[in-house]
Parts: structure tokens; C-alpha cells; sequence
């Protein structure tokens, strides 16, 4: 029979543990899909997070780590420089990454790491129960901005891209969705550039995904999708920020 | 014979480092051991294929340790109390997944911002473990700038030989002083071998996962009971120096700079007619518990001095197990006991 569809190599048989309508699962099929696409799945190590994709180190099909919250970027870099050879990528969430992590990712890239990072921003934090995330859009109502966020006292979501954006050291950076059928072949695309970035030792490199967390937010999968097109991708737009071919 | 090198504490732990095969090092600058994060920029950033990394913090560097811990390199990081307290979590992770490698404390006073000053404020911190959950390191201190060469590299050793952090626990008084040291021959051979285990290409074998957790209680109850294993086999690594031990009138423990002061105190008393015994561990962590309590079944008193409020001592009377008086004398804050300090306290005990 004609194989027409097929789960990626770099994916094991572990079910996902995310809940209906998160894009984690989608996410982990296009990182699946790119190291099977680039052939580096065995050369591979990747870290995951604090949250909920601590369970990735299950899902992978390569070497894997669980790094402190916040860390990855760190961990991956210890990593890399004993193992220049491999490819390394961490996964991390936006409580992780743009909160408790901010030193580690501006450093790491800011030292030009040749590492791979996936960045899900789903504006809350998942794996806690719904608190308030450092990309929780304003008047976001969150377990612990209850009233919305206000940005007189909270202040207003940090937009990762744009901030690292700002940095000589960074090779690649892009923001992607994964609401409609188009964003996720460009999705595809971004996080193969972001791999292959690597393989040919160009640096640091990262993808931001906007993602859902139908769960948290309170809607059904579908009105998630609604509301992160109408919401999130106003104040996070889509795009390539940073795209350099020789790093200085 | 080895060559005779005069040098300075933290330059030697850093010489030292490199002698045993450590090519990667992460820190962050912090007095007093500033001389040492230097000396590894300036030797490190010389070899091929080795790292030296300033990292962004005390808690970014030791996260990168554990990553290089995970990829099977030797590694280290090194800083000073305040900074020692912001790589717990890191520790606490690195014995979780079992990793090797090397942190090197060079106390000062505390607590909070504290002093610049040698202290041993830390050892509480240092032998139970430091951060959160069950675990401990080895902890090893030295009292000279040889112990300093000779127990990084056993440091090292060692923390590959249980794959468990050892904590190299020094002090700003010999990370500053000068001394001559010998650097006994190294074979790199003597390393093992991290390739059945540390993270890599996964070609021809299953993908390996590091992972310090496990959300099912039995089953992280079980991770915790082979840590447990680990840190009794360590027993037999335990090591000490014993002075003038045969029929004192009153046994020093202490461990560090302060070991040595009482050997001058030692000394003095001597030429009054007073005999004093001295038990140094050198191996904090595993504590030498037995030497002590035998000891005890010949001599009434004990007094254990410290830079610190009283923190060894607890080992120390449960090591005498109630056979003898144990009694305490210490500074803090950075001020170094002097010989006649401790002769002083000794002949008010012996009244």
C-alpha cells in the first residue's frame, strides 16, 4: 500500500501528553519533521524545558536533557561547546524563556551560540494552571492578573523577537503561527532555516511560535485559533527579524 | 623531581584543573577568587577545543556545567559564598542526574553580601547537600596550597569515579596565600570514559535521556534511594590527618586554614607542657565519623574551632556520641583566629 502519511522518524512512539487543540503537538512534528528533512536526528541533542513540554524528552527520538526552568539556553551551551559536532536545540515555553530564563537567552544569544531555539508563546503559563506570563497580552485575564493585566503594574508583553532582534550576535530569528494551513508550511520552513542554521555553524538561531492553550485561556480549540489570529498576532506580527548569512 | 612552582592558592586550583584534564570551565568573577576565573581565561582560551566561558551569572555558569557535565566533558566552575548559593539549584539538578563535575568554594564571610574575608560559613551548606531534595557532594579541604593542587585533582577523580558534583571547599585565606607546589605527574588515561553514558550522536544505539525527575513518587523515591547507595559506598573515600594523637590532653578538630593555625597552636603549647592532639578531615563529606568516635574512648575533651557560629561541631559530637566534652571556639565575619586564640581557649578548658 502507498504510504501517504507518516509520523516523522525523529518522533518516538510515546502519545503526546498535551491537551485537545494545544499546538505543542504540531510543534513537535515540524521540530520532527526538520531533523528528519536535514538527516541529523542521531547527531541531535535537544533540552527541554520546565512546563508544559518537560515531557519532550520523551517525544524525541534523539539524545535529550531536562534543564531548570529557564536554563536551556545555558545547558544548551555547555553542551555545544563540549559537543560542537552535534546539533543542539532547546524548546521552551514563554514563562521559561522571556520570564525566569530572560538573562539566559539574551546571553546566549548575545554570545552568538550555534544553537537552535523553539520559543512557544502561548501568552500564559500551561503547565501551573493559567497564571500570567510575561507575554499575557494586556487586559489578559489570567489566574494570577485576575482583573486583566494592567500595564501600569505589570507592564506590557515582551516581544522576544523584536528585543533579540536588536543584538549584532543573532544569525536568525522568526516569528510563525500555526492557525491556518499557510502559516504552517511557513512555520515548516522557519524551523528547518533555524536547524539548518546550524548545521552549517552560522550561529545562533531562533523561532518564536505563537501557540495556543485552549485549556488555560478558557475557549474551545477552535475559538483559540480565533482568538490568537485576532489578538495575539496583532501585538506579536509575523516575520523574519533577523536573517544574516556570514555572522561577523 | 617534579618541578617546585611558587604559587598563589587560586592560580594553583587552576593549574591544577587543567593538569587533571579539565578543559571547560564556566564562571562568574567574585572576590576572593577572582585569580582563579582569570588563570582559566588565560590558560584555557589557549588550548584548542577547550571552553573557558564568563557566563552571564553564577546561575547561568553552573547550568552550563551541567549541560558539559551531560555531554561527558571535565568540567568545572568555581566561585565564592554569595555566588555558591546561586548555583544551588544547579547542584541540586547536576547530583539528580548523577553528572561529574567540580565546584570550587573559596569562602568568605556571610551571611547576605557578608565580607571579602576568609570564613567557613558555608560548611553546613556544603556537606548536607546546599540545595533542595535529598543529596550530598564530596566535599574536600585542603589546608595548603599543595592540598589545593592535590585535592582538585582528586576532585575531579572522584566525582567521575560516582558521577556525583565534588565541592573543592577552600577558604579566602589559601586561595590568596603563596606557597611552593609539585604537580605530580597526570596520566589522562586515568579518566574514564563517558561514552557509555553522557549524551552525544545517538548512531547505533538507543537515544539517551538526562532527566532529574520523575513525577511518579515510587519512582523518584527509588532515583533517591540509589543516591543514597552512592553516598554510603563513598564512606570508604574518607580521609583525615591526625597530629599528636597518642594521649593529649585535649584533641583540636578543625578542617582548613584553621587546621593549620592549630598546628602552630599546637606547637606553642608544647613548650607550656601542653599536649594537644589535632584530627583534620580532610574529606568533609564523607565525614571521618569513626577516627573521632575512637578517639573519644581515650581523651575527655575536644574542642572544635571554626571560622564560623559552630557547624562542624554537630558532625563532631555525633561523632563522640556523648563520650567526651566537646567544646566550640570561633570567629566569624572574616576575622581569623590566631594560635593564641585557640591556646588561650584550650588552657581555660583545661582549668
Amino acid at each position: 500500500m502507498k504510504e501517504v502519511f507518516t509520523k516523522p522518524k525523529a518522533l518516538t512512539d510515546v502519545p503526546f501528553t498535551y491537551c485537545p487543540g494545544c499546538h505543542h503537538g504540531i510543534i513537535h512534528r515540524l521540530v520532527a519533521e526538520a531533523m528528519d528533512d536535514l538527516n541529523i536526528t542521531e547527531d541531535t541533542i535537544g533540552i527541554a524545558p520546565v512546563g508544559c513540554a518537560v515531557f519532550a524528552y520523551l517525544f524525541f527520538n534523539c539524545d535529550m536533557i531536562v534543564a531548570a526552568h529557564g536554563r536551556a539556553p545555558a545547558t544548551a551551551t555547555g553542551i555545544k561547546r563540549v559537543r560542537p559536532d552535534n546539533i543542539v536545540f532547546s524548546y521552551q515555553g514563554d514563562g521559561d524563556l522571556a520570564s525566569i530564563g530572560t538573562a539566559e537567552i539574551v546571553h546566549a544569544a548575545n554570545r552568538g551560540e550555534k544553537i537552535t531555539v523553539i520559543f512557544v508563546n502561548n501568552a500564559i503559563y500551561g503547565m501551573t494552571g493559567g497564571q500570567m506570563a510575561p507575554t499575557t497580552l494586556q487586559g489578559q485575564i489570567t489566574q494570577t492578573s485576575p482583573y486583566g493585566r494592567d500595564s501600569r503594574t505589570m507592564g506590557m508583553p515582551i516581544r522576544i523577537c523584536e528585543l533579540l532582534s536588536t543584538l549584532n550576535s543573532p544569525a536568525y530569528i522568526e516569528r510563525v503561527a500555526l492557525t491556518k494551513p499557510a502559516y504552517i508550511v511557513k512555520a515548516k520552513k522557519a524551523i528547518k532555516k533555524a536547524f539548518q542554521f546550524q548545521v552549517e555553524g552560522k550561529g545562533f538561531s531562533l523561532v518564536e511560535v505563537l501557540s495556543t492553550c485552549p485549556t488555560n485561556w478558557g475557549l474551545s480549540p477552535k475559538e483559540a485559533n480565533e482568538w490568537l489570529n485576532e489578538k495575539m498576532i496583532p501585538y506579536y506580527p509575523l516575520g523574519e527579524f533577523k536573517y544574516v548569512e556570514e555572522v561577523s | 623531581m617534579e618541578e617546585r612552582l611558587l604559587m598563589k592558592g587560586n592560580e594553583a586550583i587552576g593549574e591544577a584543573a587543567i593538569h587533571a584534564g579539565c578543559r571547560y570551565y564556566f564562571g562568574y568573577p567574585i572576590t576572593p577568587q577572582s585569580e582563579l576565573i582569570a588563570y582559566m581565561a588565560k590558560r584555557l582560551l589557549k588550548i584548542e577545543g577547550a571552553t573557558f566561558l564568563q557566563a552571564e551569572s553564577e546561575i547561568s555558569a553552573i547550568n552550563m556545567v551541567y549541560g558539559a557535565a551531560a555531554a561527558g566533558g571535565r568540567v568545572m566552575t568555581s566561585s565564592s559564598s554569595p555566588g555558591i548559593s546561586l548555583k544551588q539549584e544547579g547542584i541540586s539538578y547536576i547530583a539528580c542526574a548523577e553528572l561529574p563535575c567540580v565546584v570550587v568554594n573559596v569562602m568568605r564571610g556571610g551571611p547576605g553580601l557578608g565580607s571579602i574575608q576568609p570564613a567557613q560559613g558555608d560548611y553546613f551548606q556544603a556537606t548536607k547537600g546546599g540545595g533542595h531534595g535529598d543529596y550530598r557532594l564530596i566535599v574536600l579541604a585542603p589546608s595548603s596550597v599543595q592540598e589545593l593542587v592535590d585535592l582538585t585533582i582528586k576532585a575531579f577523580d572522584l566525582a567521575d569515579k560516582y558521577r556525583n558534583p565534588a565541592m573543592l571547599l577552600a577558604d579566602g585565606l589559601l586561595g590568596q596565600m603563596m606557597e611552593p607546589v609539585q604537580f605530580k605527574e597526570f596520566d589522562e588515561k586515568s579518566i574514564p570514559s563517558k561514552e557509555s553514558w553522557a549524551l552525544g550522536s545517538s548512531k547505533g544505539r538507543e537515544p539517551r535521556r538526562i532527566v532529574p525527575f520523575d513525577l511518579d513518587p515510587v519512582e523518584l523515591e527509588k532515583i533517591v534511594n540509589r543516591l543514597k547507595q552512592k553516598y554510603q559506598d563513598m564512606q570508604k573515600e574518607v580521609e583525615y590527618e591526625l597530629v599528636n594523637i597518642d594521649n593529649p590532653d585535649i584533641v583540636i578538630v578543625a578542617y582548613g586554614s584553621i587546621a593549620r593555625i592549630a598546628k602552630t597552636t599546637i606547637q606553642m603549647a608544647k613548650k607550656e607542657g601542653i599536649n594537644i592532639g589535632l584530627i583534620r578531615p580532610i574529606t568533609l563529606f564523607p565525614f571521618p565519623y569513626k577516627v573521632i568516635e575512637d578517639t573519644a574512648d581515650n581523651v575527655d575533651k575536644f574542642l572544635v574551632t571554626e571560622m564560623s557560629l559552630g557547624q562542624m561541631i554537630e558532625d563532631v559530637k555525633i561523632a563522640v556520641k556523648g563520650k567526651a566534652e566537646v567544646s566550640f571556639y570561633g570567629r566569624t565575619g572574616g576575622v581569623v583566629i590566631s594560635p593564641v586564640e585557640i591556646l588561650e581557649e584550650v588552657k581555660r578548658l583545661l582549668k
